[in-house]
């Protein structure tokens, strides 16, 4: 048996392949649903009644997808145009903390339509930032920025920590470390009454849309892509390399603070160390899984919360352990890997 | 009679609708130089792929020594004793030349490492063969004509006694392919059978025993060198007459691209030092010189992607300081590099977007930040025609265009648009009899609209026959320029070996 390199990819194929991955993952993860000893088709029943079975249930969904979404959107991106973006995490968190900074202290008394604007602005910039270091130390360094935009991850982190607990800390938190809150005129709006679905999911679409159109259409989108395929082409063909893959930069790191500047604007308010359940490194994941086609993101990012969401429903329910929620995601990814894999090439013998 | 190594029995293959492989059978027997011709998207290379295992045919077999070979196995083909150098090398530049034979032959499981055998069998190897290399060298630390060594080598070691060449010379500089062909004839004369692949008629005629003519995929001649002649061979390959074009004598217009003393230091290395020459509109300057002695610089400086250390680069009359990219393209200035898979193309991308990428901010290719996709389509569908590009559309991915193709691909993106100036370096290499014919009338057309053409090749004949005027270049310096029709081929020889730097000195 070998493999042949598929040269004619048919349409059919390229969207068949992360719906039997993640069929081939329900499969496998079944297994161990049913090693633990509950019944596989109901456990999965049960996941689907969890996350989409009540209006309260499936705005839940969405509002995790959220900020999955963008983070899978900026890891995409960046991926797109071999910038190893695997700072997600740190620049969800610096968005965040910097909404928080500027909304409690600069914009506490700014009406909504201005505040909302200028946070969600300041959330990106302060992404931006925390990629353009390492993208930076790569150009003139040399630095590999898998490296250090993974170790800024930590360091962004603790300067969140240092601030909740130090300059930003709420006084009104009996102690707790959480920063001060964005003034209720800040908050995005609510999608849905009475649940915690935001705007931020429309935001989300929107950028899913936009993102796909600077890709496919824009003089933008080619330049990247060139100067990811090669960059010797690229210089050869006058596509200024830096500054294509600063923007570059700018927009992943940008969407992922915006990641984390949506979610305090459009849950808590504020910022604590547990706001995001790995919504960085979850982008990772996500994009893989979406092929880092940006529409496909969006998909991932739904079928990814589903997961984590239904699984608390279908654990109460069967009495089994959420991990299984994690083990499902983490076993689509790799049969996303091997899908991708067949799908690029053929078995001859 | 002497004994078949080699069978290849109706092999077909087709890519989509492309039949690349038609029904092909031909053998090679035991101590016999084979050389495979044909146009450019002929089918050679998916030929030889076939035979080593890295395409599976859709029809046809092939026996070796006897023995059927299993079809799209590499490592049987390798077992079966087939060697193969690619044209683009398969080593690892950050090993040394003995880890490199060893990669691959290697068990996992050996309980010790086989060095030591292995530095002897290298050895003796290149002893046998005439094969110099130094087993411990660094493979990124040798030159293209050193590399291909070890390419060969490697198959030696692993026991080929069938060696298959694509384009091997292609890569070479005239001194290193004669070494070459010495090797090989050795090789053929100690019992090994050789395939190579050649655009190159002269060294089809002069290394060759037997040789097979592809058109279209299929076989359509096979002659003995003895019985054959280069114009016949011209003429079987693109199935009509072929002759390349004559230069005729041309007023030459103002001085459009000057450089004066110009050097260039890379990491303290002078690639270029004090050069200078002057190129007119309507003319072609002929840059000739063994590959190695700075053309790539000057390539890269006057492309724009190469700033120079001191001296001063006058652009339409004026001094302009130091050629960027953007600079170039927007002066009018056309450029065909000297390695289109790096440089020239990228693979990845579709045709459409390698031929509008370097102009994609002109008007008539995107507006307000967007692409103009019909508009870029449109014009890449005027270049395939107009330039005769074979096996494929703009949609087709770049990569999948045979090396030939590729070539004309990038020399119609930069003649389609009457160019001011066009630098071409190595503009025909890779390309069939026929295609060279077509691109040097190509050449001499935008010579007679007034076109200033800096040609930097390494082939005589293509620079006496494009060039008006020609400078020699050796280590980096520029001979002053000779006018070609008061030279002989003699005269450039010497040039190229650099006489004039003792008269200079
Ligand atoms: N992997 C592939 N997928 C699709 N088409 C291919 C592939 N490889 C080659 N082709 C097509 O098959 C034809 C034969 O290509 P091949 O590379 O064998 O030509 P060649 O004779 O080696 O030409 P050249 O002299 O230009 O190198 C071409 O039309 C080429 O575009
Ligand atoms: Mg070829």
């Amino acid at each position: 048996m070998r493999f042949e390199r598929r040269e004619h990819r048919p349409l059919a194929l390229v969207i068949l392949t992360p719906l039997l991955a993640v069929a081939a993952a329900m499969a496998l993860s079944g297994l161990l649903i049913a090693a633990a000893g509950a019944p596989v088709l109901e456990a999965y029943w049960r996941i689907l009644v969890g996350a989409f079975g009540s209006r309260l249930s499936a705005t839940e969904t969405l509002t995790r997808a959220t900020p999955l979404m963008l983070t899978g959107l900026a890891a995409a991106v960046a991926f797109r145009a071999r910038v190893w973006n695997i700072g997600g995490e740190g620049q969800f968190y610096l968005g965040a903390i910097a909404v928080a900074a500027v909304g409690s202290r600069l914009l506490a008394d700014a009406p909504g339509f201005l505040s909302i604007p200028l946070l969600l602005v300041t959330g990106a910039v302060a992404g931006m930032i925390l990629l353009i270091v390492p993208l930076w130390l790569r150009l003139k360094f040399s630095v590999d920025e898998v490296v250090t935009s993974l170790l800024l991850n930590f360091v962004a982190v603790l300067v969140v920590s240092m601030l909740i607990d130090g300059p930003l800390k709420d006084p009104l938190a009996f102690g707790w470390p959480q920063s001060q809150a964005v003034p209720d005129a800040a908050m995005l709006p609510k999608l849905v009454a009475r649940s915690r679905l935001h705007w931020g999911v429309g935001i989300a679409l929107g950028l899913a849309f936009v993102v796909h159109f600077v890709q496919s259409r824009t003089v933008f989108g080619l330049k990247s892509r060139a100067a990811g395929l090669s960059p010797e082409g690229a210089i050869f063909a006058g596509v200024p390399l830096a500054r294509t893959l600063l923007l570059v930069a700018c927009l992943s790191g940008g969407l992922a603070g915006l990641a984390g500047a949506v979610e305090v604007m459009g849950v808590k308010g504020y910022v604590t160390t547990d706001l995001s359940p790995g919504f960085g490194y979850s982008g990772i994941v996500v994009a893989m899984l979406a092929g880092l086609h940006p529409l496909g993101v969006v998909l991932a990012a739904l079928f990814t919360a589903t997961m984590f969401v239904g699984a608390d429903g279908m654990s109460r329910a069967l009495k089994i352990p959420t991990y299984i929620a994690d083990v499902t995601v983490a076993l689509s990814l790799i049969t996303m890997l091997v899908a991708v894999f067949f799908a690029q090439y053929r078995i001859r013998r | 009679m002497t004994e078949t190594v080699l069978e290849i029995d109706r092999v077909s293959k087709s890519f989509g609708d492309n039949k690349a492989n038609d029904a092909i059978s031909m053998t090679l027997a035991r101590g016999e130089i084979v050389a495979l011709l044909g146009e450019n998207g002929a089918g050679k290379t998916t030929l030889m792929s076939i035979l080593f295992g890295h395409y599976v045919p859709d029809e046809g077999h092939i026996h070796v020594f006897g023995a059927e070979l299993p079809p799209g196995r590499p490592r049987a083909a390798i077992h079966a004793g087939i060697g193969m150098v690619h044209q683009h090398f398969s080593l690892a530049s950050n090993l040394t030349v003995l880890e490199n034979v060893m990669t691959g032959t290697e068990t996992l499981w050996s309980w010790r490492s086989e060095t030591g055998r292995a530095r002897a069998k290298l050895t003796s190897l290149a002893e046998r063969f005439g094969l110099a290399v130094d087993p411990d060298a660094r493979l990124g630390d040798l030159s293209v004509g050193e590399q291909q060594r070890v390419e060969i080598l490697k198959a030696l070691y692993n026991d080929a006694r069938i060696l298959i060449l694509d384009e091997p010379t292609a890569v070479l500089t005239n001194l290193e392919a004669e070494t070459l062909f010495v090797t090989l004839k050795e090789m053929a004369r100690q019992g090994l059978s050789l395939i190579f692949i050649s655009h190159k008629l002269d060294e089809v005629m002069a290394a060759a025993d037997r040789v097979v003519v592809l058109r279209g995929g299929k076989v359509v001649a096979e002659r003995r060198a003895a019985d054959t002649s280069k114009a016949e061979l011209a003429e079987l390959m693109v199935g009509h007459r072929v002759a390349r074009p004559v230069r005729e004598a041309h007023e030459r217009g103002a001085s459009v691209l000057e450089a004066a003393a110009v050097s260039v230091r890379i990491d303290g290395v002078d690639r270029l030092k004090d050069v200078s020459f002057r190129l007119h509109a309507g003319e072609v300057l002929g840059i000739i010189g063994v590959s190695g002695n700075g053309q790539a610089a000057l390539a890269r400086m006057v492309s724009g992607t190469l700033a120079r250390s001191s001296g001063d680069i006058l652009l339409y009359g004026e001094a302009i300081g130091d050629l960027s990219v953007a600079g170039a393209i927007a002066a009018g200035i056309g450029r065909v590099p000297e390695d289109r898979t790096r440089d020239g193309a990228i693979g990845e991308m579709a045709v459409w977007e390698n031929v509008v990428l370097e102009r994609i901010d002109e008007p008539r290719f995107s507006r307000r930040g967007f692409v103009d996709r019909k508009a870029s389509i449109a014009f890449t569908e005027a270049i395939i025609s107009g330039f005769d590009v074979r096996g494929g559309g703009p949609l087709t991915r770049t990569r999948l265009l045979s090396g030939g193709n590729m070539q004309k691909l990038i020399l119609g993106r930069n003649l389609a648009d009457r160019p001011r100036i066009l630098i071409a370096a190595q503009p025909a290499r890779g390309l069939d009899e026929g295609a060279v014919a077509a691109v040097h009338a190509r050449i001499l057309d935008a010579r007679k609209a007034g076109t200033a053409v800096l040609l930097i090749s390494e082939d005589l004949d293509e620079v006496i026959g494009l060039a008006d005027r020609i400078q020699a270049i050796v280590g980096g310096r520029l001979s002053a320029p000779v006018s070609t029709d008061e030279v002989d081929a003699r005269a450039l020889g010497l040039m190229m070996a650099g006489a004039w730097k003792k008269e200079a000195a």
